[in-house]
């Protein structure tokens, strides 16, 4: 009676407390979190926030070192950089999150459908999924480039893509354990449908590690769509987007303008690691193994 | 004092005699042998067909393996009428009233299988490339509309006839792309020089590892005597220019026969002093903004007005010369040419005004007027650093003040050339480079497809055919550029088939022991590497 008295009280505990212990307990990912809040909140209030129009060329501010009207210079447009970088966030986020969500969503429909269909099903969904998985996602993500083109929407699937594998691959393993639990044959006995299995019974089962999954997804998905972009295959001028600034400031003015890629090279690590960091700490925090020690 | 100055003169006029005396004697000093590395700033070509293409990323692979019947002086490369045999063995004097030119070909020249190449060769190579068979696409025929008929009467001689006397024939005969075939494969397979090499030029071909290299050897049967001084040669390709600039700073290659930017060359120079020369020339290439016509709202004509008015060259001219490979505002014709809208002319022209607010505001009206207020298009563009990159941001950007929203799709040189030829585009970012100054041939590119089939502007239109015949049949040089200037009017200002952009600023930073070459005014010319010797 006592520990039932004690797991309501927990599952009840505020999402104050829940935030608090988790700050407490893991300080790397706080930090994590907060660099990806900060993006977050860049990208979101990009037009409030940013100081110049990013696309606007000004020649009269052309390759200008940080200054108080520019805090971080101004590219060979003479173009704002922290403008520019602002409004970067927001494509970098949009990318990473739309790719991470589409890709992982998918991947977990076809995990938890191969894990609980198995058979055939399994044997030939899985065999696909090496297949895709013999590529490394930038290579995958450029051979769907090259045959799509270049563009927003065609990098996202790029890089939605090849993240597909990756999920569903994870997703299978959990989901090939809980398949085999009593409550499953209860449900399938009980005549639930297949759908109602799935979603009702398997999926929340398999949802800690999708979480931990999609937040390593997001860096991936912004650091690949930065590799896209440098190799001027991503997104194109005149987007903000933090590869694409590299592309331009990183070949030519290495020397002589050093902030061009500084700067938006800064914004890509910066973020990756906040993204990579939340996501450790989010793994540590769910894991039951990991949470005891 | 007398004296003492009078040594001094003459101790000076001794050395500058020396100096005189030894300059081309150095001059003459050319050393043998080597292995040229430079870099070719694209990516794969669609063909290595000389005939057919258009694009330097042929021409710079394929050129020093194969012939042309006469070619620039690689001497005097900047001369837009110094030309001199290749094949033939004296430049030929015309008869019939300048319409007839009959060439004598060399004897003993072979293709790089050893069998002989005669007259016959080169008439069916220029009967393609003037009056292709069906099926066989010539990218210059549009060049040669003055050519009649090409005929071989025996193996050493070449005689064209023309449909009239024109100045443009001999610069459009020097064309660096007419390749000379072998007339046996192109009966056979007009097909195969898209992807096999057999020429008869300076270097044998060795290899070609798709977008990636393109190797040559020494011919030992070249008929320049004692041409060429290189023993291969090694291009390689980068459409990314930092690799190319790396390459050079590196010395992993000597130089881009294309041209750097001006920050590169900085860089270059700064970091390499002497051991990097620097060859600069105005450039026969230009940029343009081609509304396709075939797309809505493109074929109104009061949106390509007004998308060209939105434009300011007067401030993006100088601006972008500092980063980009442009330089000068001009009109259809290569700005400086006797036949070039002067700037007072140039202004008369819709998008080169010198009151930017006010054009830019009845670009908005000419927007409304037209139903398309709020625009928004995709710019296609190749994926090609520069300048077309650059032109493409700073247009953008100058639309944008018109409220126009311009997304800009890249893709590699193939798939560039097939959208355009495909049509599958709304506003192309493409390209006037021609070989040769020769005005009257060069501003044939906004012909309608039909008679010029590299214009990709999806019109038709017989008055600027009309307009342009009259001044190709035009000999008096008063006349003819009245005429141009209605042409150019025309097709600008009145129909605005369109955008010119800045014209290109030509600098070319090589190796200092890459000797025995010349910059000209175009990419294309110069470049069968047979002059080039290394000073290692």
């Amino acid at each position: 009676m006592t520990a039932v008295t004690d797991d309501t009280i927990a599952v009840r505990r505020s999402w104050h407390d829940a935030a608090l212990g988790f700050c407490r307990r893991q300080p790397l990912g706080t930090f994590g979190l907060a660099i990806v809040v900060i993006a977050a909140l860049a990208g979101l209030s990009a037009e409030w926030i940013a100081p110049y129009n990013p696309t606007s060329n000004d020649f009269e501010a052309m390759t200008q070192p940080p200054s108080l009207a520019h805090w971080l210079g101004t590219d060979q447009f003479g173009r704002d950089l922290l403008s520019r970088i602002i409004y970067g966030a927001r494509t970098a986020l949009i990318i990473g999150f739309v790719s991470a969500f589409v890709g992982g969503f998918a991947g977990l429909v076809l995990g938890v459908g191969s894990a609980y269909f198995g058979g055939t099903t399994d044997l030939i969904l899985q065999r696909v999924m090496d297949v895709l998985m013999a590529f490394p996602l930038i290579i995958m993500a450029l051979a769907v480039v090259a045959i799509f083109g270049t563009g927003v929407q065609n990098v996202i699937a790029a890089i939605t893509v090849p993240l597909i594998p990756r999920c569903a691959r994870v997703i299978r393993a959990s989901a090939l354990s809980i398949r085999e639990v009593p409550y499953i044959d209860a449900a399938r006995t009980s005549g639930f449908s297949h759908a109602r299995i799935i979603l009702r019974h398997m999926v929340p089962n398999v949802v800690a590690p999708f979480l931990i999954m999609l937040t390593a997804f997001v860096g991936q998905a912004i650091l690949a769509e930065a590799s896209l972009s440098y190799l001027g295959l991503g997104v194109q001028e005149p987007t903000p987007a933090w590869g694409l600034m590299l592309q331009g400031g990183a070949e030519e003015y290495a020397s002589t303008a050093p902030w061009i890629a500084v700067f938006p090279g800064l914004a890509i690590a910066l973020t990756v690691f906040g993204f990579s960091l939340f996501g450790d700490a989010l793994r540590d925090a769910i894991d039951p193994k990991l949470r005891e020690r | 004092m007398t004296t003492r100055t009078g040594w001094l003169s003459a101790g000076l006029s001794i050395a500058l005699a020396s100096a005189l005396i030894a300059t081309p004697a150095m001059a003459q000093a050319i050393k043998k042998g080597g292995t040229l590395t430079y870099m070719i700033p694209a990516d794969a070509p669609p063909s290595l067909d000389g005939h057919k293409e258009n694009t330097f990323a042929t021409l710079h692979a394929t050129a020093p393996f194969y012939s042309t019947l006469i070619s620039i002086n690689p001497d005097n490369p900047s001369s837009s009428t110094d030309f001199v045999c290749d094949l033939c063995t004296e430049m030929p004097k015309p008869t019939d009233d300048g319409k007839t030119y009959t060439f004598k070909i060399r004897k003993g020249v072979k293709f790089h299988d050893g069998t002989p190449l005669t007259a016959a060769d080169i008439a069916k190579s220029w009967q393609y490339i003037v009056h292709p068979p069906k099926g066989v696409s010539s990218a210059r025929a549009s060049y040669m509309v003055m050519v009649d008929s090409v005929e071989s009467p025996d193996p050493e001689t070449v005689v064209f006839k023309l449909k009239f006397a024109t100045s443009a024939f001999l610069p459009a005969l020097a064309d660096p792309f007419a390749y000379i075939y072998k007339k046996d494969i192109l009966e056979k397979d007009p097909a195969w020089y898209e992807k096999n090499v057999l020429g008869s030029g300076p270097f044998k071909f060795v290899e070609y590892e798709t977008g990636q290299s393109v190797k040559g050897v020494r011919n030992p049967d070249y008929y320049h005597e004692g041409k060429p001084y290189l023993d291969g040669f090694t291009a390689i390709f980068a459409a990314k220019q930092s690799v190319r600039v790396d390459a050079i700073r590196a010395d992993r290659a000597a130089t881009e026969f294309r041209g750097v930017p001006p920050s590169a060359r900085d860089e270059l120079v700064k970091e390499l002093g002497d051991k990097i020369t620097v060859q600069t020339s105005d450039w026969n290439c230009v940029n343009l903004l081609t509304p396709n016509q075939k797309k809505k709202p493109f074929d109104d004509v009061r949106v390509r007005r007004a998308l060209a008015l939105a434009i300011d060259p007067w401030k993006g001219a100088p601006a972008l010369s500092k980063i980009a490979t442009v330089h000068t505002v001009g009109g259809l014709v290569f700005p400086g040419s006797p036949l070039a809208a002067n700037k007072e002319e140039l202004q008369k022209i819709v998008g080169f005004g010198t009151d930017i607010e006010k054009a830019r505001a009845e670009a908005r009206k000419l927007l409304k007027e037209a139903g398309a207020e709020g625009l928004k298009f995709e710019l296609m563009n190749r994926n090609v650093d520069q300048p077309y990159k650059f032109v493409a941001t700073w247009a953008i950007d100058e639309w944008s003040k018109i409220g126009v929203k311009v997304t800009q799709r890249v893709l590699p040189t193939g798939p560039f050339y097939e959208a355009l030829r495909g049509g599958t585009f709304e506003v192309a970012v493409e390209f006037n480079c021609q070989n040769m100054v020769n005005p009257l041939l060069d501003v044939a590119k906004v012909l309608p497809r039909s008679v010029y089939p590299e214009n990709y502007g999806g019109y038709e239109d017989p008055k600027l055919i009309e307009l342009y015949n009259s001044m190709l049949k035009e000999t008096d040089p008063a006349k003819q550029r009245a005429k141009m200037r209605d042409f150019e009017t025309y097709a600008l200002d009145t129909q605005v088939v369109t955008i010119m952009t800045p014209w290109w600023s030509r600098i070319i930073a090589h190796r200092s022991y890459m000797k025995g070459w010349k910059i000209s005014p175009s990419h294309y010319l110069n470049l069968n590497l047979a002059n080039i010797w290394l000073d290692k």
